[in-house]
Parts: structure tokens; C-alpha cells; sequence
């Protein structure tokens, strides 16, 4: 019930004409980020950070959290009429959206994808809505082992699940190697700044986010000769409405989706899986399965509705126990460090106004940002027609910007370009870049958890299993580190079982 | 377009797949080398007072160390079916390149002219070299789009950003 107030009051906060501006405006730049090559999610919040250091933190992460919105409807737009996925997550849709909008199906595949993700995403509000403070309550009891230990499972498990276990482990040491760039808070000691100065402040991770993701990108896309070869898009009112009537048929598909969403976006790096999931599953349930890839709605559902769930459910973690679900979501929380707040499951008890807002802003931006998309998607692929070596230097240009106002140094610009290569090669040969960014954002407090744990137990390892709590979560995290070797063993040992 | 045509060819060039697969792991392991050897300049091990600033650094070092050492070792000896295959090809690198040195060139500009002046010619020079466009569109465009980007930051946002002798003429 109390939640219930705290909801109402969240609304009541949000229902300023400043908020509300807030969220067109950052639904539009979301979706706008979203079409464009180069520019996506994690990037674009990371280059419009800087411009909210003084605004209020209710009105930033308002505006933040709706690009981060708007670029997960934009996977669908790209997909659907480009056949590119503007981001990982997207690329189940193109495998039925673009032989949808082949055969002049367009618009129905654009509305039938976005209502998907509307239902996604509320699910995953939802979810918050009741999960999130039941999680920040029960956080609340945990002291540094505990939050250690958490720290430790989330990494685990980029390992236990990723493609390549020691790729993902180098990308999740350069991500904390860059965190431990500069003076140790602890000791006061310079680390890994080899007399050069300009390191004394560190790296910072908004600055690796634009190179790795945004300069990156677009030497990618440079690479692959990108010609926008778009279909036309119908979408108008008449379209929409006949696909909606067809919609509640698809009611189960959106159950799965909307379930599969939600509980990936858990885990950090779970929208592509969540995404290919719920294509996977609604194949498999559905009467037409057999004709998915050649242009079934349901094949667009079902991805969009998991993949937006998944993005939404990334802020669940991440505003009650202060880890990030997603990259995006870890751009969000450096965002909320740098406002001044501590995130953590404190954030429920002392930023009321805050997580409410947010969580209030959620329901209402996926309202407002169902009917953005639905009416200006036409605005927005005829961006994407205009030609590349326009948009390539444009991005460029922002990109720079972004670095350099991250606290206005023209070294953060050359760290930038230096990380655009970096990710360019690393995206190649198939190093995961989450991990990196994920360690790079929650490095100092991993490492602060794990020297005030220890120093609490003076040099006793024994304290990470010292009661049910963090003994159960070390245990998992360990058990995810070594899942490849364990699996690796089992598959053997089945094996040789099977021939004897 | 001669290139074009060997790409599809496994090549025994330099630039495979794995060579690159296997630079990269060498130079990963430098780094953690590096940080393993500045760390223990500031200790990584217990002080009184805990773990010593170098003990998250080096542990860190070792691991990066060991991870690219396997990677290494797999790329020299194991089977993957595109490790003969080129990184990229000349025709599609040439593409990457176009992109990078004028970044580059972006980025060293911007030093001396501020990043106004840089951007439109970075953004000029691009549409007409790349994208071969006429004189005129690519003066008003660059022009247009760095003077809403001196609008938005400069006046809207009053984020200061680099700028040369062109804005002080102006009185910025």
C-alpha cells in the first residue's frame, strides 16, 4: 500500500510541464540515437550526460532514462524497414521484419513490433513496481562481503554465460584496470598513471563509452560499405488500428515475450539473449512456426516485446542494489554517482522523490513513446536516407563534444578515438564490450566492498562465507566463473560414460 | 578491385584473422604485465591497515596475463575455421581508414582552431571528398550544422567548448 502512495507521489512529481518536456524531448533524442549508425543506448546517454549536471536529478534521469527508451523502440524501426539492427538486441526482429515490410507490410510490423514492446516494458514496470523496494528492503541488511559478493556474481556471470570465457574475462580486466587508473582512495597512492598527469583524475567511463560505441560503431559501419537500402514505410492511423484488431491473438506470444523479458533483463547483458529466447520459444509455440522467417507477426512480437522488457527490468538491479543490468543501465548509474546520489538500496529510504519519479516516468514514457513512435516514423527513416558521409563526420563530431564536456579536457577527446579503435578491433574479433564497461562503472566499489570486508574481519578470507546469505551468492558467483570448465568437464565425463 | 577479388581467397597474408587475433593478445598481455609491475612498486600485499594499494592492480595484471596467454595459445594452435581468413579486407580497411585520418586530423585541428572551425571543416571535407557533393551544399551544410551546434552549446546550454582565434574574434 505504502508503494502505492509512493507511486502516486512519483506521478504527482512527474506531472510538471519541465518533466514532461524532459521525456518528449528525451524520447525523440532516444529514438533519434537509436536510427542513427554509431549512436545507440549506452552512447547516446553517456554524450547527453554532461548537459544534465544541473538539472535536478529527478528531471535528468527522466530524460536519460527515455533515450534509453527510445532507442530500444528505434531497434525496431532500422530493423524493419533497413534490415540493420541498430543494436544487438534487434537482430531477431529483421529475421521477420524486413520480409514483412518486403511485402509492403511495413507499417503492421512497426505497430505490431512497438505494441509489443509497450507490453513488454510494462510487465517489467510492473515488476519494479513491486519487486524493486521488496529487493532494496531486504539489500538493506547487506553489509560489505554481501555487496562484494553480489559484485562478484553479476561479473560471474558475463563469464558463466558468454560466448568466449577468457575474452569476456580480459574485457572485465581492462574495465577494472581502467577504474584503478589514478589515485587510490584508500591509500592516496598513484596507480597506473606512470607520471603522466593527465591521468591523475583517471579514465572516465562516459569517455570509453562514447569511443568503444560510438567512433567504433561507425569505423564498423564504414567498414561494411553501409547503403541504407530502406523499404517504404505506410503507417497511419488505419494501418495501426487493423493491426492492433490482430493483435490479441498473439496474447500468449506477448505472456512469453513480456515473462522472458523480464526475467533476462535481471541479468546484466540479457536483452539479445532474451530477445533470440522469446523468437525461439514463440517459434516453437506457435501454429505457423514453420513460416517464421518469411514474414510472420508473431516473429516481431515476440523478440521486441523480450527485448524492451529486458531493457526496462535492467533498471530493477540497478535502482535497488546499485548494479546495472545492462550497459546502458551502467551509463545510467555513473550518471546517478555524478548527480550526487549513492546508489544501492539506500536510494529507496533517502531519494523517495527520486526512484518514484522514476519509476512513475517509466509508465508514462512508454505511453508517450508508443504514440511518438507510431506517429513519426516516417521523420525518422527519412534521417536514415540521408546520405553517410554526412551523418558519419556529424556523428564524429558529437561524439567529440560528448567527450570533451564529460569535464571539459581536450585529452578526454584522443582517450576517445583511442577507445574507437580499441572497440573497432575488439567488436571484430568478437571481445564482449559490456563487461568492460560494467567493470569499469562498479571497479572502485567492488574494490571498496572487498577492503572493507576484509578489514572488518582483519585478513579473514573466511568472511565471504561467514553466514547463509553471502555464502549462497559466493558460492553461485563461483560456481557461474567456473560454469564453462565444469560444463566442459561434464560434457567429457558423459561422453566417456557413454562409450563404455 | 583487384583486391576484391583475392579477398575471398584464404590468404597467407599477414593480416589474418589470427595474426590480428594473436597481436592483440600479445599486447593485452603487456598491458597486464605493466600493471602487474607497477603495482608491486606500491606493494600488493597486507598492510596493517588491509589489502595495500597495489593488491586489486595486480591480481587484476595476473589474470589479463593468464587469459591472453590462452587466447594465444589457442590462436596458434587451435582449429577455428576463420583463423586463415583475412581480418579485413584492403578494399573495406581503405573505407575504415577514410574515416580515422580525418578523424584524426579532426582531433589535431581542433588543438589550434577550436573545435568549431574543425568540425565544419571536418564535416565540409568529408561530404565533398567521400560523398563528392557540390561546393555549395557542402559550404551551407558544415556552416549550418556547426552554427547550431555554437547555438545549442555555447548560448542554450552555456557548455564551454574549445574555441580559437575565430570565436575571439567574435567576442567569445
Amino acid at each position: 500500500m505504502e508503494d502505492l502512495l509512493n507511486l502516486f507521489h512519483g506521478f504527482a512529481i512527474i506531472f510538471s510541464w519541465y518533466n514532461l518536456g524532459m521525456m518528449v524531448v528525451g524520447l525523440m533524442l532516444g529514438v533519434l540515437v537509436g536510427v542513427l549508425p554509431g549512436l545507440g543506448g549506452p552512447n547516446g546517454v553517456a554524450i547527453l550526460l554532461p548537459l544534465t549536471f544541473t538539472m535536478s536529478p529527478t528531471s535528468a534521469i527522466v530524460m536519460l532514462s527515455c533515450i534509453y527508451w527510445g532507442s530500444l523502440f528505434a531497434g525496431a524501426i532500422t530493423s524493419i524497414l533497413f534490415n540493420i539492427p541498430g543494436e544487438s538486441h534487434s537482430v531477431a526482429t529483421t529475421f521477420d521484419g524486413y520480409p514483412l515490410a518486403q511485402q509492403g507490410r511495413a507499417g503492421e510490423a512497426l505497430t505490431a513490433s512497438f505494441t509489443g514492446s509497450f507490453f513488454g516494458a510494462l510487465f517489467s514496470v510492473l515488476m519494479i513496481t513491486f519487486l524493486a523496494p521488496l529487493v532494496a528492503k531486504f539489500a538493506l541488511k547487506f553489509g560489505p562481503p554481501e555487496f562484494f559478493s553480489v559484485y562478484l556474481l553479476t561479473f560471474a556471470s558475463f563469464v558463466g554465460t558468454g560466448k568466449d570465457p577468457f575474452k569476456t574475462l580480459v574485457s572485465l580486466m581492462l574495465g577494472f584496470g581502467l577504474a584503478q587508473i589514478g589515485m587510490d582512495n584508500v591509500s592516496g597512492q598513484l596507480r597506473l598513471t606512470f607520471g603522466w598527469s593527465e591521468l591523475l583524475r583517471g579514465v572516465d567511463f562516459l569517455v570509453v563509452v562514447i569511443g568503444l560505441f560510438g567512433v567504433g560503431e561507425i569505423l564498423l559501419s564504414m567498414e561494411e560499405g553501409l547503403k541504407f537500402e530502406g523499404v517504404d514505410d505506410k503507417i497511419n492511423p488505419k494501418v495501426v488500428w487493423q493491426t492492433w484488431k490482430k493483435l490479441p491473438k498473439y496474447w500468449l506470444t506477448v505472456i512469453f515475450g513480456a515473462v522472458i523479458g523480464a526475467w533476462m533483463g535481471f541479468k546484466p547483458g540479457g536483452a539479445t539473449a532474451a530477445s533470440f529466447m522469446s523468437y525461439g520459444l514463440a517459434k516453437k509455440i506457435s501454429k505457423n512456426g514453420d513460416k517464421f522467417g518469411t514474414g510472420e507477426l508473431e516473429g516481431v512480437i515476440a523478440p521486441e516485446t523480450a527485448a524492451h522488457g529486458s531493457g526496462c527490468a535492467a533498471l530493477l538491479p540497478m535502482m535497488a542494489l546499485g548494479i546495472p543490468g545492462s550497459a546502458t543501465a551502467a551509463v545510467l548509474l555513473g550518471g546517478l554517482m555524478i548527480w550526487g546520489l549513492q546508489p544501492g538500496p539506500l536510494l529507496f529510504v533517502e531519494q523517495k522523490e527520486f526512484v518514484w519519479g522514476l519509476i512513475a516516468s517509466m509508465y508514462l514514457s512508454n505511453v508517450v513513446g508508443l504514440v511518438i513512435v507510431l506517429s513519426t516514423v516516417p521523420l525518422f527513416a527519412a534521417i536514415l536516407r540521408i546520405p553517410f558521409s554526412i551523418i558519419a563526420p556529424v556523428i564524429v563530431v558529437v561524439c567529440a563534444i560528448g567527450a570533451y564536456t564529460v569535464n571539459n579536457a581536450m585529452f578526454n577527446i584522443w582517450v576517445m578515438l583511442t577507445f574507437g579503435v580499441i572497440g573497432y578491433i575488439f567488436k571484430k574479433l568478437d571481445y564482449p564490450l559490456a563487461p568492460l564497461i560494467l567493470a569499469l562503472v562498479l571497479g572502485d566499489k567492488t574494490e571498496v566492498s572487498f577492503r572493507q570486508a576484509i578489514l572488518g574481519s582483519q585478513g579473514d578470507l573466511g568472511v565471504f562465507f561467514s553466514n547463509w546469505l553471502v555464502g549462497a551468492i559466493m558460492t553461485a558467483g563461483l560456481l557461474l566463473l567456473f560454469w564453462p570448465a565444469i560444463a566442459a568437464i561434464w560434457s567429457k565425463l558423459r561422453k566417456r560414460l557413454a562409450t563404455s | 578491385m583487384e583486391q576484391n577479388q583475392t579477398q575471398e581467397q584464404p590468404c597467407s597474408g599477414r593480416w589474418t584473422h589470427q595474426n590480428v587475433e594473436m597481436i592483440v593478445a600479445v599486447l593485452i598481455m603487456l598491458i597486464g604485465a605493466l600493471m602487474m609491475v607497477d603495482s608491486l612498486r606500491i606493494g600488493i600485499g597486507w598492510a596493517s591497515d588491509g589489502p595495500q594499494g597495489g593488491y586489486f592492480p595486480f591480481r587484476t595484471g595476473a589474470i589479463l596475463c593468464i587469459s591472453s596467454v590462452v587466447i594465444l595459445l589457442r590462436a596458434l594452435f587451435g582449429k577455428k575455421h576463420n583463423n586463415r581468413k583475412p581480418f579485413v579486407s584492403w578494399g573495406s580497411f581503405r573505407q575504415v581508414l577514410f574515416v580515422l585520418i580525418p578523424a584524426l586530423l579532426y582531433v589535431l585541428v581542433t588543438q589550434f582552431t577550436g573545435i568549431y572551425v574543425a568540425s565544419a571543416l571536418f564535416i565540409g571535407g568529408f561530404m565533398r571528398v567521400i560523398g563528392r557533393f557540390n561546393w555549395l551544399r557542402v559550404i551551407l551544410t558544415s556552416v549550418i550544422i556547426t552554427a547550431l551546434l555554437f547555438w545549442m552549446f555555447e548560448i542554450q546550454f552555456m557548455v564551454p567548448l574549445p574555441k580559437g582565434p575565430l570565436e575571439s574574434l567574435f567576442g567569445y
